[in-house]
């Protein structure tokens, strides 16, 4: 990375001023040389800038170094794209495509990924009906082609799946998603508001807390409010509990995708258990009205921190006897292992997060790598494997299970005395923030950017999932068709979370 | 084969007594918010200019929709003098969309079971297809939970299906996306007759935190007729079990039995 690009850590505002101009052909030099060395590209997106013309912002994060970069370029039409050489900006190419009406030039996939009108517009392309685009072919007498979605058997989110089969076997997967796009990232401009915590919290409804923590600590640095120690162990404690309780629905869903049903039924109902643990925190199963800017709106005596301590031991104890049956049951490891591998190689590439990267042996969690709040003083151990497949996802999810309710109970049995809340001031005008949270799919990405009057004037969401969805498609090429629940439900992706 | 048997056995019968016992809720609950207008100082507007949703209006008096209410805790913790408090309340399904609005005098009209020939055709056996349509999964996940060992939803006979085609009714969740809109007008179309719809959560009955962007359509009674309203932002999965079985006749009003006889 070049001297003149500055670095800066998560959760640490900078003058806007600092973030460097650099003519395209650097910006891209630059983004490509530094994923070459190992830096992930945490955002690329664009924003209003000069004269109609569109500011393009890319964020590098060095995991080594435990620091972020910044540099914007100024592009009118059309760029030289950069998947082609950096294939981690596929989506976001294709996101500042549709967004800004400008062509990433010699993009391999330049289709819209939401389906909504330009938010520069001509006014004259009306956007195509969502799904209804061209899709990746194969020819052949024996290839057919399957379409599912968007309405599909369970209750699910929508999306459109288009499979390209020889026989069984998958040759290809489209994902085409946006039916769940509801206009959220356009309708923070000018905020903050009365409504933009609730848009947060809404992001992706199972990751309330992990969305809603990124935003708040990019919405406290910026007004540079000190928050209390016992709110910060309070939002941990709430994010292990969210990770804790979609982990154990998810390795119970994936018991019910190969039919082994004990685990499915007693998974099913302990995740439950979980989410009540997060209710008696807040009164709601999802976290909503905890995480607020300046802290967190409930507060823990002691005699409930023994009480969540004591539903947490026992739970525990019943989702380590309900998986144990399906650890050890061969027909399941059978269906699990080998099943949708994708190698360290390719997750690098293509840059995917969370569980699924570290269960392709690759170390990378924000709560290490990039740590805020509590995580500062007090570490999660990360959870790998390296087979790449749906058995290390799930084994993935399983360490993490038993390590988040060691980090819960020892926190809840050292709580920081003090206020839990503190008053947020204004917003420092004219200033950028990277805040990054490792939610239980991975890492959430948010970048605020302050104008001038110490408004929002561009707040970008990246969900772990838009990072992930690529990962599933190439997770499903050689596989059987029949298997495409099994290996969705090992990424357990989030439509709304990319839609938003 | 032995452990199987332990496991089951350690893992005993968690099934909920409901609708016979009364359900465990978390003691911070947020239920039925009751209003004591009594103690609003004149002019006072706090909780309105708070109320993300807008769904508190003072029309002569202080008056909450339901319909629109996040169920957050933003307007008690705003008003100075109490006067809004969220109560333990969890049932709160209703028949129209205007019950749903609710003034201090007023008391919550729950919903009655579906009248004549609809009763007789589905009160034993409801089959219902679920279209998320731009939720944000945390009501679809609270309506899933409904298939767990713990609400265990078939023994009512109420069932969710793969197809609408299979289906009597559609649950919708969501605030109704341009881009879910002819998705549900499909799907809606499949069903078979006689039908019906059921919005669970705020966003699919008036947007929720989305209502009026240009990307969504205010809920799914704007697409579709609905017949049973289950306010929230979830619902507890309590709350949406209480209107299904509410819609099936399964529990009753005392008011509709009198009616009845």
């Amino acid at each position: 990375m070049a001297m003149s690009i500055p670095s800066f850590h998560n959760g640490e505002p900078i003058p806007l001023a600092t973030v460097p101009y650099l003519p395209v052909r650097e910006f891209r030099a630059e983004i490509v040389s530094a994923v070459r060395t190992g830096f992930a590209l945490t955002a690329l997106f664009g924003m209003p800038g000069e004269n109609g013309r569109v500011q393009l912002f890319g964020v590098l994060a060095d995991s080594t170094a435990g620091s972020l970069s910044a540099l914007r370029a100024e592009v009118n039409e059309a760029y030289p794209c950069l998947t082609v050489e950096c294939p981690q900006a596929h989506w976001f190419e294709r996101e500042i495509a549709e967004q800004w009406e400008i062509e990433p030039q010699g993009h391999p996939w330049l289709k819209p990924i939401r389906f909504h009108p330009p938010y520069r517009s001509s006014g004259i392309a009306q956007p195509p009906l969502p799904g209804a685009t061209e899709f990746f072919k194969v020819d052949g007498d024996e290839v057919h082609e399957v379409a599912v979605g968007p309405v599909h058997a369970g209750i699910i989110e929508p999306g459109h799946f288009r499979f390209q089969c020889h026989g069984e076997r998958v040759f290809h997967l489209e994902v085409s998603l946006g039916y769940q796009h509801r206009g959220i990232e356009a309708a923070l401009v000018g905020g903050p508001n009365k409504r933009t915590i609730h848009l947060i919290e809404t992001l992706s409804g199972d990751s309330t807390i992990g969305h809603a923590t990124a935003y708040c600590e990019a919405i406290e640095a910026l007004s540079e409010t000190a928050v209390p120690a016992r709110a910060q162990v309070l939002r941990g404690v709430a994010l292990e509990l969210e990770r804790l309780a979609n982990h154990i629905g998810d390795l119970g869903a994936l018991a019910g995708d190969v039919g082994y049903l004990p685990t499915a039924a007693y998974c099913g109902r302990l995740r439950g258990d979980f989410l009540n643990l997060t209710a008696a925190l807040c009164g709601s199963r999802f976290g909503r009205g905890m995480v607020r800017p300046g802290g967190v709106l409930f507060d823990v005596d002691a005699k409930l921190a023994i009480e969540l301590s004591r539903r947490l031991d026992k739970a525990l104890k019943e989702v380590a006897n309900a998986t144990r049956l399906m650890w050890d049951a061969p027909s399941v490891q059978a269906r699990f292992e080998d099943t949708g591998a994708i190698s360290a190689r390719t997750c690098e590439a293509l840059g995917l997060v969370g569980p699924a990267a570290r269960a392709c042996g690759i170390e990378r969690d924000i709560r290490l790598d990039f740590p805020s709040g509590v995580f500062r003083f007090a570490q999660v151990p990360i959870s790998k494997w390296d087979t790449g497949d749906v058995f290390a996802r799930a084994w993935v999810r399983w360490l993490e299970i038993q390590r988040s309710a060691v980090f819960v109970r020892e926190q809840l049995a050292s709580l920081p005395q003090g206020r839990s809340l503190a008053t947020v001031g204004p917003l420092m005008p004219s200033h950028l923030v990277v805040s990054l949270t490792e939610g239980w799919r991975g890492e959430i990405a948010h970048v605020a950017i302050i104008d001038g009057r110490g408004r929002l004037s561009r707040y970008k969401v990246v969900d772990p999932s838009f990072r992930n969805w690529m990962g599933l498609a190439i997770a499903l090429r050689n596989q059987q068709i029949s298997d495409f629940p099994l290996c969705n439900k090992s990424f357990s992706l989030s439509y709304c979370g990319h839609d938003l | 084969m032995s452990s199987l048997l332990i496991t089951r056995l350690r893992q005993g019968k968690r099934t909920l007594p409901f609708p016979d016992g009364e359900p465990n809720l978390p003691d911070r609950f947020r239920g039925l918010p009751a209003i004591d207008a009594s103690r609003c100082p004149p002019g006072c507007n706090t909780c309105v200019v708070a109320c993300p949703t807008d769904a508190i209006a003072i029309n002569g008096s202080l008056e909450i929709d339901l319909g629109r209410c996040l169920f957050c805790p933003e307007c008690a913790n705003a008003c100075p003098e109490g006067t809004i408090r969220f109560s333990r309340e969890y049932r709160l399904a209703t028949s129209n969309r205007s019950d749903l609005v609710l003034n201090e005098r007023q008391t919550l009209t729950l919903a009655h079971r579906l009248a004549g020939d609809l009763h007789r055709i589905l009160g034993r056996s409801l089959k219902l297809r679920q279209v998320s349509a731009g939720g944000c999964n945390g009501c679809e996940a609270d309506v899933n939970v409904l298939n767990t060992v713990v609400f265990d939803l078939a023994r009512f006979g109420i069932q969710f299906v793969a197809s609408p085609r299979h289906a009597d009714g559609l649950l919708v969740t969501g605030p109704v996306t341009r881009n879910m809109h002819l998705a549900l007008e499909k799907t809606y179309a499949a069903v078979p007759e006689p039908k019906i719809v059921i919005a669970v959560g705020a966003c699919a009955i008036s947007g929720g935190p989305f209502r009026d962007h240009p990307e969504v359509l205010n809920g799914a009674g704007h697409v579709v007729p609905v017949d049973l309203f289950i306010p929230g932002c979830p619902p507890h999965p309590i709350t949406v079990l209480d209107g299904l079985l509410r819609l099936i006749g399964r529990i009753e009003n005392p008011a509709t039995r009198s009616e009845l006889q």
